[in-house]
């Protein structure tokens, strides 16, 4: 089934063409990797996915909902961990999950219920009252994710969700989006390919703003010669 | 409609309970009432005056909302622009009017329940006196809407930047304009070169005129659609705003 359908999108800044005609399908079960070197438009790209962004021009379904229609409901499906992780460094863990959950529209024993899954699959029990701003990087970016997965969205956007984290914490994250992605649609930008080859059925290079390659992973690695980081710094140069 | 108060409630309580979070709320309330105190006794000379009203309290508080408006207020947006956390806000299924007013509802009633917090000076000037205690919740009615007036104002700016003390200089300074704008010396300079209309108009932008008035328990039809449609215009350039600069 088809969740995200995003066709010829454009975005720039000024003079500073940031997206030039990206297109992007997700369907269930699939999880998308979204390579490019810095500045290549991967979170300029996951911001208009997300309704932060309006595209210059271009159409975004979420699940045939026009996003710039009806971006309420459209958001509602949506699950988003934007880059860097943010969240209100002065609220605890669980307070903090409890207003994301709230504003997903959960009420009551369903709020309950996600929060003591998200806290117990996420690995954030010990530190739910913990405010924020005291926690490591690893706990914040589990935060971040709690945040995203706290209504069971059909569709979660990653904007590196591993950047930072050590390589045990890289292990359990990689992990976890293997588990939930049997029944949503992901996509993940990340710069470690090894990550891509790792969780990732579909990979997709930008470069500039243009979608360079666009194919199931296995069939890259079955193709070419050599691995995907070969692959990257040939087609990205 | 029910829906749409449901979301900006959350959103209020997050803002309200955040001032509490931290040692903000806890500073605020106490200079506020050390200040609004110590002016009313000290400099407005309450009891040497001989009259039962509070016209040595209310005097103070265009002066002190010019400084504590924007201190309360300088957060509400340069923060979420800071942390990045706007991308997270307004990722979520919720509209920009909802988040403006929710933020400014917030700081808005915060500033409500320390102006409650001075009424022990209200019920000494019941015991000292008879005073006009409509004139008094009139004043402190007004009071309360020209604290809206400042806040709407430094929320819209505190929209501009990310730096909190950049958006409280330019609030104080842009509260200063809008208050001066009445005094009796800037009128008169106005007045020595300008038509008299364009003096009137300048008048009547100055909350300290229609404050003024106010305090003399006047709370005309003007007044009131003055300050609450300053409070609409800030709030409408504010979401107008929001969705302008969030992703600069």
């Amino acid at each position: 089934m088809n969740l995200l359908e995003a066709k010829n999108l454009y975005k720039s800044f000024g003079n500073i063409n940031a997206v030039s005609d990206i297109s992007i399908s997700l369907n269930v079960g699939e999880v998308i990797g979204f390579l490019g070197p810095n500045g290549a438009g991967k979170s300029t790209t996951m911001k208009m996915l997300t309704g932060f962004l309006e595209a210059d021009s271009g159409s975004i379904e979420i699940k045939k909902i026009d996003l710039s229609k009806d971006p309420i409901n459209a958001k509602s499906i949506i699950g988003y961990l934007p880059e860097g992780a943010p969240s209100y460094s002065d609220m605890t863990v669980k307070s903090f999950l409890y207003f994301v959950g709230k504003m997903r529209d959960l009420k009551d024993e369903l709020l309950e219920k996600r929060l003591e899954i998200m806290l117990k699959d996420i690995n954030l029990s010990e530190v739910q009252n913990q405010i924020i701003e005291t926690l490591s990087k690893g706990y914040k970016r589990r935060v971040g994710i709690a945040q995203a997965l706290i209504h069971d969205p059909d569709i979660l956007i990653l904007d590196e969700p591993t950047d930072g984290l050590d390589p045990n914490q890289k292990f359990e994250m990689r992990k976890l989006i293997k588990s939930i992605s049997k029944n949503k649609g992901i996509i993940i930008s990340t710069h470690i390919l090894e990550e891509v080859e790792a969780v990732c059925s579909r990979t997709i290079i930008i470069s500039s703003g243009k979608v360079l390659l666009n194919k199931e992973t296995k069939d890259i690695l079955k193709n070419k010669k050599g691995n995907l980081d070969s692959i990257f710094r040939k087609i990205t140069k | 409609m029910k829906l749409y108060i449901e979301k900006l409630m959350i959103i209020f309580n997050r803002e309200f309970t955040g001032y509490f979070r931290t040692p903000l709320a806890s500073i605020f309330l106490l200079v506020f009432l050390a200040l609004s105190a110590g002016m009313t006794f000290f400099m407005g000379q309450f009891f040497q005056r001989g009259q039962a009203d509070l016209n040595s309290f209310f005097v103070w508080h265009p002066w002190l909302f010019l400084i504590l408006m924007p201190a309360i207020g300088m957060r509400l947006w340069a923060e979420e622009r800071k942390s990045g956390t706007i991308e997270l806000l307004m990722t979520l299924p919720v509209t920009n009017s909802q988040l403006v007013l929710g933020k400014f509802l917030a700081s808005w009633f915060f500033t409500l329940l320390a102006i409650i917090m001075t009424i022990p000076i209200w019920i000494t000037v019941n015991y000292l006196g008879e005073p006009d205690n409509g004139v008094i919740f009139i004043s402190y009615l007004g009071s309360w809407l020209m604290a809206g007036c400042f806040l709407s104002l430094t929320s819209c700016l505190s929209m501009l930047t990310k730096n909190q003390v950049i958006a409280f200089i330019v609030s104080t300074i842009s509260c200063f304009i809008m208050v001066m704008a009445g005094f009796g010396l800037v009128l008169a300079s106005v007045r020595s070169w300008a038509p008299l209309w364009f003096t009137e108009v300048i008048q009547s932008f100055s909350f300290l005129s229609h404050f003024k008035r106010i305090q003399y328990g006047v709370l005309d039809l003007t007044t009131f659609i003055f300050f609450i449609s300053m409070i609409i215009i800030c709030i409408s350039i504010n979401i107008f705003l929001v969705q302008l600069k969030k992703a600069d």
